[in-house]
């Protein structure tokens, strides 16, 4: 086992799947961040720095810089009120499952997190927005901010420091586009959960209007370990230059499907082979989606590449969140493709035509050639739609994703897609 | 302006606009579905796309939304970039998926905006080979078809419904491509604007169901430009005909007055035209008889002297000024009650002294603080309702400004904006359908109504009279602290409460916060009716009654709305002979012994002057076979020949009406040495029309009174305002060609809109503060004040005529704030002119002592109700 400060995110995780209660956490070292932040004077501007140059990136997929967003928020006296932290733990993209472990192991540095940003933006009021399929987590977390009220690290004048943060648990009511950041605050106003036009950004008009940062779960959770070790201790965590750890999962047909805690930029074979220990027995790998549904399929010529939000570029992909889909050689490209496709057309909020119009197209080719029933000129329709699915050509980054490993499986696997067309049938079933 | 280069040549647009509403105003047939001038972006239908680049180096360029695009100085675009042409025919495509192509059975069809979208796009074969999704219609009321299967997710109808017209209960559910736009449960729409979603959708979602029990398509159908009868606001709208038949009013753009939208009482109204019930030839004793006998008669009676006439506020200048120069102007008399006189004349008085400026409903939109005194908008200036919806967004509207955010951009700002309202005041007897944006509202008695406009006024001008024991009123302080920190302050008034005093308070407030002043009016017409003057109709009774006339002449008018009918039955029974000129039976015609077929607006050309002191002129649209004429021709003298004769004499006669000619071009206005033609253009096959009956085609109605022809040959040029019949250009064939006949889009119609304001005060005019303050209002032991309550389906006497909006009309009603009653309970309401039944409804927010009762309509035909009555449950 590797030394135990190299997992800031799970070092304090009890083996047996318990929560981490608050006397827990405080013995570990819990609640010192906060504590740092409130009685050494730090300034919100210090903290964004401190975070900034830990180079943490988002941890929702899209790698945005952490303390650059938080630098967008318009601060002092003229500014509208409240502020809003708002975290994102709506975790529905498909094969991801890793803000389920934080919330459900360890909610208390959730809540620390949430406190150190949200003093960083001056926040008023902050907001859990989870997923709504997430009991367990609801009721820990629920519990857990029960025991910061009881603790008094929320509420008004938090550690006599005069600063004073509300945190409300909210339930989604359930739909992937919830989880993308503006149709976020749109659920959380009570709204039809669309995205948002951008500009205006969150920072500036986010929820009810006011500024607003939504930070991811995982994001969030490395705050509180970036300001008690600086954020110089953070970036060097990573392999490559992305900052600090990453939780990586495997799911597929693999020996150990799991989840770890490993520097950011380890390599996807290593994830693959020494973590999840390789295809289970008689399977060969085909492919896999490096950071859940919403990335493009890389092949056994890209394991070697690091994980990180720059490297899959590479191989026309991204990390995403970081946790792999695994295609083995027993299962259907095609029906992968459509299972995929399927969901991301059933989930898309219906606002913009190449999303609601051409994913359920595309999902009707695909059901169509699974079942036997494709015909020539169906992959160039596909190729079109994924090409109609370009980001800006849509209206938010759904499409988009839906488009990744369409696009993908049609590079890599057009073979096996021109078969059931000839076939008239799918080759596995 | 900016330079904008489109596929490398450079064009002048608005850069505080999008490129979508730049490429549209330079005329560039850029397709799109969800924006809309009046809407704004949201960027939803993607279709709207093009090519933007960098700089002139740039040769990749990326695909934006022209809607979601500022058009910012020398950005450069491509429409033609053949990438950005295949995505657009992508979108088309993915449209037309569930799309039924149901368009030969569709109402929309040949109007079509999907359909011209579709071949503006190119998109012509289709690929998609599964099933199409299906929904279940819903019955929405009588007014609004809906067919969902048509529907193309543009969202448009929503974002009209709730956002822009306040409406609730249309909503978008589900989502993917199974969005459903529609109602929780089967049931009548509510807004009273639901008539607009014809327009707004661009495809057969939403189509007019009243259009359907008689449908024609639009190019078969002939129009004119016409003018909304159903209240005083004065709408432009187009009158679609065929066989003789009023078949639909859609909207005629008017940017000052009405825009793009319509209420659906002006909207649908217009079925009382078809009529079955309707005079269609000269009824002499109830008997059908001749023109040449019925105008001998009149001629006959006319001779034989002592014969008055009885004016109205719902017929024409020309048709008032004809009977005017008929019978004398000494024994014209006014057909208003006294009462109503008295107010309509002292707005105008209000109005014409000034300083204050009696604003456009384009203007009152702008406004951006608003007190309305007295008035029930929603229910009798409909269309001034929804205007000051609009009104209540201008002060937050800074904010947004402030955050840079482009106005256009409309879900950037309502994300900003969320529920933040600017200062509406809203003062009157009881709640109304504007209260849900007002910052607060004042219900209290007629007396006490006026007496916090005096107040606002004093607390905003200490030189205006204060009210006696009202000094320090917070509320009055509230609302003048709005309006004096407002840039535009708006005053609303009008007749409603029937109180002198509240129009007086109204004045004094506008007069001291500088304010823009908005008076409604009862009727289509009554301000012309009180500037063209007449004697009292009072008097014109008293003459009847002293047997001083042995004829009267009543003109458009059911005297038993302006009297009690114990009054008309004496006052027509001392006259021996009545002739009525009308279109509908009424308790007045059926007194008349010679009854004359009056043509409504559709068969008639005549000028009525809105609330706001607008001329606006109407054409017909139909040409009646039977003896149907408009009023002014049934009474004008022989030397008269046209309408231009009537316009000339009437200026002549009348000097404060000379301007009422300018109000549109005179029947000499030629375009290329051609009349403007009602009837669509010749491709549309019309000519074989009646081809079953005669292979010739018939000789087409002559015209001496309008520029418009009753034919479709005439110049493609786009006409005058006042004489556009139809919007209609290349490749527009849906309403939305109102693009292409304005100077930039959403702005002016070129050439100028519609219409001659008559009021313009100088600013150096000025008038003394009135001072006749009321005494506060004190409830009384037995007796209730009773106070009129007007409904917009229902108060209106011709709309009421119309199947769809007699369907909507409330039950009449008796509001009232009494533990003594409960809702439903029947009550006798007994007033000066006798006693009359009506269900109870409780209104909460009303004051004590005070009741509403429902007028316009029976059982209270006659308005006048603001007096003291009895109330009792009936036994």
């Amino acid at each position: 086992m590797k030394p135990s400060f190299d997992k800031p995110l799970t070092e304090r995780m009890h083996p047996d799947g318990s929560t981490v209660d608050v006397q827990a956490y405080e013995l570990a070292g819990g609640y010192q961040a906060i504590r740092k932040v409130l009685r050494t004077g730090m300034t919100p501007m210090a903290v964004t720095e401190e975070v900034k140059s830990a180079n943490l990136r988002g941890r929702g997929g899209a790698g945005f810089q952490t303390g650059l967003k938080w630098s967008f928020v318009p601060r002092g006296k003229d500014v509208p009120n409240p502020t809003y932290l708002v975290v994102n733990g709506d975790e529905m993209e498909p094969g991801t499952f890793k803000d389920r472990l934080l919330m459900e192991r360890d909610p208390h540095q959730l809540i620390e997190g949430a406190m150190v940003a949200g003093f960083a933006i001056e926040a008023d009021i902050a907001y859990i927005f989870l997923r709504g399929e997430y009991t367990l987590a609801a009721e820990r977390l629920a519990r857990a901010i029960e025991e910061a009220y009881e603790h008094g690290y929320l509420g008004k004048n938090i550690l006599g420091s005069g600063y004073s943060l509300e945190l409300y648990l909210h339930l989604s009511g359930g739909r992937y586009i919830c989880g993308d950041e503006t149709g976020l605050l749109n659920a959380l106003e009570g709204k039809r959960a669309n995205p948002r036009s951008k500009p205006p950004f969150p920072p500036s008009v986010g929820l009810f209007g006011k500024p607003t940062v939504v930070n991811n779960v995982e994001t969030i959770c490395c705050v509180p370990h970036i300001i008690n070790r600086g954020g110089e201790w953070f970036r060097g965590l990573g392999r490559t230059k992305d900052g600090g750890t990453k939780l990586f999962g495997v799911s597929g047909k693999v020996k150990r499907p799991g989840l770890w805690e490993l520097p950011m930029g380890t390599t996807v074979r290593e994830i693959l082979e020494e973590r999840a220990g390789g295809m289970r027995d008689g399977l060969k790998l085909r492919g896999l989606l490096p950071g859940g549904a919403s990335t493009d399929f890389i092949v056994e010529e890209h394991l070697d590449l690091p994980m990180d939000f720059t490297s899959l570029a590479k191989a026309g992909s991204r990390m995403g969140t970081g946790t792999m889909i695994v295609l083995d050689d027993h299962t259907c490209p095609v029906g992968m493709t459509w299972n995929l496709t399927h969901f991301f057309s059933r989930e898309s909020c219906g606002f913009c035509t190449p999303c609601w119009s051409g994913l359920g197209w595309a999902d009707r080719i695909l059901k169509a050639m699974e079942e036997g029933r494709g015909k020539p000129g169906d992959l160039d329709k596909l190729a079109f739609q994924t090409k109609m699915w370009t980001p800006g050509h849509t209206f938010c980054a759904l499409a988009p994703g839906a488009a990744e490993p369409v696009q993908s499986a049609l590079k890599h696997f057009r073979d096996d897609f021109e078969r059931h067309i000839i076939e008239h049938r799918c080759p596995w079933s | 302006m900016a330079i904008v280069y489109v596929d490398n040549k450079p064009y002048q647009m608005n850069p505080d606009e999008n490129l979508l509403h730049g490429c549209l105003s330079q005329g560039f047939k850029l397709p799109y579905f969800c924006w809309h001038p009046a809407l704004g972006s949201v960027g939803a239908c993607r279709q709207c796309a093009i090519k933007q680049f960098k700089d002139e180096h740039d040769t990749q360029g990326k695909i934006v939304m022209s809607c979601m695009t500022p058009a910012a100085e020398g950005t450069r675009i491509s429409i033609v970039d053949p990438e950005v042409v295949a995505f657009r025919a992508g979108i088309i495509e993915g449209l037309m998926l569930n799309h039924p192509h149901d368009c030969p059975v569709c109402d929309e069809g040949g109007e079509c905006h999907l359909q011209d979208m579709t071949v503006m796009t190119g998109h012509d074969y289709r690929r998609y080979e599964f099933d199409k999704r299906t929904f279940r219609n819903q019955d929405l009321g009588p007014l609004v078809n809906h067919e969902m299967n048509r529907c193309i997710q543009c969202y448009r109808c929503v974002r009209y419904y709730r956002d822009y017209a306040g409406g609730s209960d249309l909503n978008a559910f589900a989502l993917r491509n199974q969005v459903f736009f529609g109602r929780h449960e089967d049931g009548v729409l509510e807004n009273e604007f639901s008539g607009n979603l014809v327009e707004i959708c661009p495809t057969g979602v939403f189509t007019d169901k009243t259009l359907k029990h008689h449908y024609a398509r639009k190019w078969d159908q002939q129009f004119a430009p016409s003018v909304c009868v159903h209240c005083a606001l004065g709408c432009n709208t187009d009158a679609g005909e065929r066989d003789g038949t009023l078949r639909r009013i859609v909207n005629r753009y008017n940017h000052e007055v009405n825009g793009y939208f319509l209420c659906d009482r002006g909207r649908f109204g217009y079925e009382f035209v078809n009529n079955q019930r309707r005079s269609r030839q000269p009824l002499l004793k109830g008997q059908p008889t001749s023109v040449a006998s019925a105008r001998h008669y009149l001629e006959e009676k006319i001779a034989q002297g002592s014969v008055i006439g009885i004016g109205s506020p719902r017929a024409s200048l020309e048709a008032n000024f004809s009977l005017r120069t008929l019978v004398g102007r000494d024994h014209f008399y006014s057909g208003m009650a006294d009462h109503e006189v008295k107010l309509v004349r002292l707005m105008i008085e209000i109005l014409e002294r000034g300083p204050m400026r009696t604003p456009t409903l384009r203007e009152i939109e702008e406004s951006d603080a608003v007190f309305i005194l007295g008035e029930d908008l929603t229910n009798v200036a409909p269309r001034m309702a929804l205007s000051v919806r609009q009104s209540v967004r201008r002060q937050p509207m800074e904010a947004v400004k402030k955050l840079k955010i482009p106005l256009w951009l409309d879900f950037g700002v309502r994300d900003a904006m969320q529920d933040a309202k600017g200062p509406l005041y809203i003062a009157t007897p009881h709640g109304t359908r504007l209260d849900d944006v007002a910052t607060a509202t004042f219900h209290a008695a007629p007396d006490d109504l006026a007496r916090l406009g005096f107040a606002v006024a004093h607390a905003l001008d200490s030189s205006a009279p204060p009210v006696p024991e009202a000094d320090d009123w917070p509320l009055a302080n509230e609302i003048a602290r709005a309006l004096k920190g407002a840039k535009k302050p708006l005053v609303i008034c009008g007749a409603c409460c029937g109180s002198e005093a509240v129009i007086q308070a109204a004045a004094n407030v506008a007069m001291a916060a500088h304010a823009a002043l908005s008076f409604t009016a009862p009727e289509c017409n009554s301000v012309g009716a009180a500037l063209m003057g007449g004697n009292p109709l009072s008097a014109a009774f008293q003459a009847a009654r002293d047997g001083n006339a042995d004829t009267v002449i009543i003109l458009e008018n059911d005297l038993y709305h302006r009297a009690p009918q114990a009054e008309v039955d004496s006052v027509l029974k001392a006259v021996p002979h009545v002739i009525v000129l009308d279109h509908l039976p009424n308790p007045t015609t059926e007194k008349a012994e010679l009854l004359l077929p009056a043509g409504t607006f559709a068969e008639s050309d005549g000028t009525f002057i809105s609330s706001e002191g607008r001329a606006q002129r109407f054409f017909q649209v139909c040409t009646p076979e039977n003896e149907i004429l408009a009023s002014w021709r049934w009474l004008k003298p022989d030397h008269w020949q046209n309408l231009d004769d009537v316009l000339r004499a009437m200026a002549e006669a009348l000097p404060q009406l000379e301007a009422i000619r300018d109000a549109a071009p005179s029947s000499k206005f030629r375009i290329a040495g051609a009349k403007i033609p009602r009837s669509p253009h010749r491709e549309s096959g019309r000519t074989a029309a009646l081809v079953h009956i005669n292979i010739s085609e018939p000789k087409t109605p002559e015209d001496p009174d309008s520029a418009l022809s009753f034919s479709m040959e005439g110049t493609p040029d786009q006409p005058p305002a006042a004489l556009i019949p139809f919007f209609w250009s290349p490749s527009w064939n849906s309403i939305q060609a109102v693009n292409t006949y304005q100077k930039e889009v959403g702005g002016p119609l070129r050439g100028g809109d519609a219409g001659v304001r008559l009021f313009e005060p100088s600013p150096k005019n000025g008038q003394a503060y009135f001072s006749a303050i009321p005494a506060a209002f004190q409830p009384r032991e037995s007796e209730w004040l009773l106070v009129p309550m007007y409904h917009i389906f229902g108060s209106d006497e011709l709309s009421l005529q119309a199947p769809a909006i007699r369907e909507l009309a409330v039950m009449p009603h008796v509001a009232i704030n009494s533990v003594e009653f409960a809702e439903g309970m029947e009550v006798e309401v007994t007033l000066a002119n006798g006693t009359f039944r009506f269900p109870v409804r409780i209104h909460r927010e009303m004051p004590a002592g005070v009741a509403a009762v429902s007028v316009g309509f029976s059982p209270l035909v006659a308005v006048q109700v603001l007096s003291w009555g009895k109330i009792a449950r009936a036994k």
